[in-house]
């Protein structure tokens, strides 16, 4: 299934942040984490990741730190910070709204067709 | 299927790459490593599932994204790193703006060296004026150029009418201040209102270079590195143009000419006025030549500061003297906590704000701290001055400047002791100084507008 654009943007902070909460991690392993969980439905363009991070990184939500690789390459790590598992379990509530709403309506039978090919 | 020849492609290849993601000004080396991390990585599963090294970089560098769109990202990240080659353009049609740019610089400061001559038309004279002409300049140089500043701006960012007449209102209310409340002359109220003037225009100049996006938080520290960078180059300005008056002075006394007049009445006040547009102009054109020059210039002065405070403070305890309260003693404090904030905004504005805490983040937490210890003695006899001499103008205005700054370098204390102790990130400090910007405007506004009617115009 493509996901659009928007809305692959507005699901990227609350599913870094998930996939934080499981503990410390770096770019490659998130993105290769997301496309397990979501069997491979989720595919982001991996570059857009980064500046996701530093932007999570620059309002605290995550802490960087750099360290090596099991090969001793210099790698990037990311762990959640408390603001960050805060802001989780906001988010979490927020797409649970949503997600609630759109099943509550009237058009949910479609759910039961089969979905695209 | 990985023998020595193909990982040398590879590293070549890897290396290539590196170097082209490096052009973009969005992102810097450690930005490169990260995502060169995320690319060997990619690399080394495509290989394991049967690719070789050669295709598995082409489709590891596709998933990257195209570099454009990449970089564009980076850039809405991390606005900071483009501040330094946002006008200086490489293609032919930039070299037209940047020409058409200097040349509008340039009519800009002569029109300031007009508009401050203009007044002499109507019998005010700068070089031999009274004490008339006198308070008139003092009350109105900042209005002779700081409206071209800000209308520089205006026209580059190509501003909206409406978004220009909002940013036309301070300076018109500015000239209506100064020139229509009947101040007493050569009275403190109007050598307050002169003083806070330029400090409130500066601010509203500021309007203009965000192009009417004030709001912006990001848009605020572009203008606090521009004004410190714009410091810098007026200070190179005024001290080769000062060289060059007095050797014009030198050699033309050597043949018997008197040419002081001339610089007195003409050179000195178009100089003065004119080169605060050409600064502006330079810092806004040469933003990559000297922007080395702000971090250079803290880590000298941020030690020298925090050892001079400390020896303050350790001679105070050793000799048991109080600060004795003299007629100054309050300005001379403020201009102390001036130059600490000076230093501290040039140096977070200086900053890479991805950096952790270090050694320089440290001092400049115990130069706040020794600020803070000093003034608050400072502050303690100033108040006891106060309970037995009254209130002035000139006491009243030092006071409110120095609480409003004690407040800024409380906090700011606060938030770097939460940053160094990794409490918390660097982005707080940054906010709260930019937030903090209105309320020195506001404060100027009031010292100019207010004050004289409250003291009654003496």
């Amino acid at each position: 299934m493509d996901i659009g654009k928007d809305l692959v943007a507005a699901s990227a902070t609350p599913l870094v942040l998930a996939i934080l909460s499981e503990g410390e991690s770096y770019g490659y392993a998130i993105i290769k984490r997301v496309e397990e969980l979501s069997s491979g439905e989720l595919q982001w363009t991996d570059g857009m990741l980064y500046p996701v991070l530093h932007r999570l990184e620059r309002n605290g939500l995550v802490k960087a730190s750099w360290g090596r690789s099991e090969t001793g390459r210099r790698r990037k790590y990311y762990r959640l910070t408390e603001q960050g598992s805060e802001e989780l379990t906001l988010q979490r509530r927020q797409w649970q709204v949503v997600s609630d709403t759109l099943r509550a309506t009237p058009f949910s039978f479609f759910q039961l067709c089969p979905q695209g090919a | 299927m990985a023998n020595h020849g193909d990982r040398q492609v590879l590293e070549d290849r890897i290396a290539e790459w590196r170097s082209w993601v490096l052009r973009r000004e969005s992102m810097n080396g450690r930005d490169v490593d990260e995502l060169e991390d995320h690319l060997r990585n990619q690399v080394a599963d495509l290989a394991k599932a049967g690719l070789d090294d050669e295709e598995a970089f082409l489709i590891g560098v596709k998933r990257l994204g195209e570099l454009d769109t990449l970089s564009r990202e980076f850039a809405r990240e991390h606005s900071e790193r483009l501040w330094k080659r946002l006008v200086v353009a490489e293609s032919p049609e930039g070299a037209a703006s940047w020409a058409r740019e200097a040349l509008v610089a340039l009519g800009l400061a002569v029109a300031a060296g007009v508009a401050v001559k203009t007044p002499e038309l109507f019998g005010l004279t700068i070089a031999d004026g009274g004490p008339a002409t006198e308070s008139f300049y003092l009350r109105n140089f900042s209005l002779f150029v700081l409206p071209l500043l800000a209308g520089f701006f205006a026209w580059k960012r190509a501003m909206e009418p409406a978004a220009l007449i909002r940013l036309a209102v301070p300076f018109a209310l500015g000239a209506l201040a100064v020139n229509l409340i009947p101040f007493e002359q050569g009275g403190s109220t109007e050598i307050l209102a002169a003083l806070h003037l330029p400090m409130a225009l500066w601010l509203a100049v500021g309007v203009g270079y965000a192009g009417g996006a004030w709001r912006s938080h990001a848009q605020r520290m572009n203008y606090v590195r521009f004004s410190g960078e714009w410091f810098i180059y007026y200070a190179l300005i005024a001290f080769g143009g000062g060289v060059l008056m007095g050797s014009t002075v030198f050699i033309f006394g050597a043949i018997g000419l008197d040419v002081e007049w001339l610089l007195n009445s003409w050179i000195l006040p178009c100089g003065v006025v004119g080169a605060v547009i050409i600064a502006g102009w330079l810092v806004e054109a040469k933003q990559s030549v000297i922007e080395n020059m702000a971090p250079v210039l803290t880590m000298i002065f941020t030690p020298l500061f925090t050892l001079l405070l400390l020896a303050f403070l350790g001679t105070m305890i050793f000799t048991g003297s109080g600060i004795n309260v003299e007629r100054e003693v309050l300005i001379g404090f403020d201009l102390l906590l001036v130059v600490v904030v000076g230093l501290l905004l040039y140096s977070l504005s200086a900053r890479d704000p991805q950096t952790g805490p270090g050694f320089f983040d440290a001092l400049q937490f115990v130069l706040v701290v020794c600020a803070l210890l000093v003034d608050a003695m400072a502050l303690w006899a100033i108040l006891a001055r106060i309970s037995t001499f009254g209130f002035s103008p000139n006491r009243v205005a030092a006071l409110g400047e120095n609480l409003i700054l004690v407040v800024n370098l409380g906090w700011s204390a606060v938030l770097y002791a939460k940053f160094l102790g990794g409490r918390g990130g660097f982005a707080p400090l940054e906010r709260w100084q930019t937030a903090y910007l209105p309320v020195y405007a506001a404060w100027a506004w009031v010292v100019v507008a207010v004050f004289p009617f409250v003291f009654g115009y003496r």
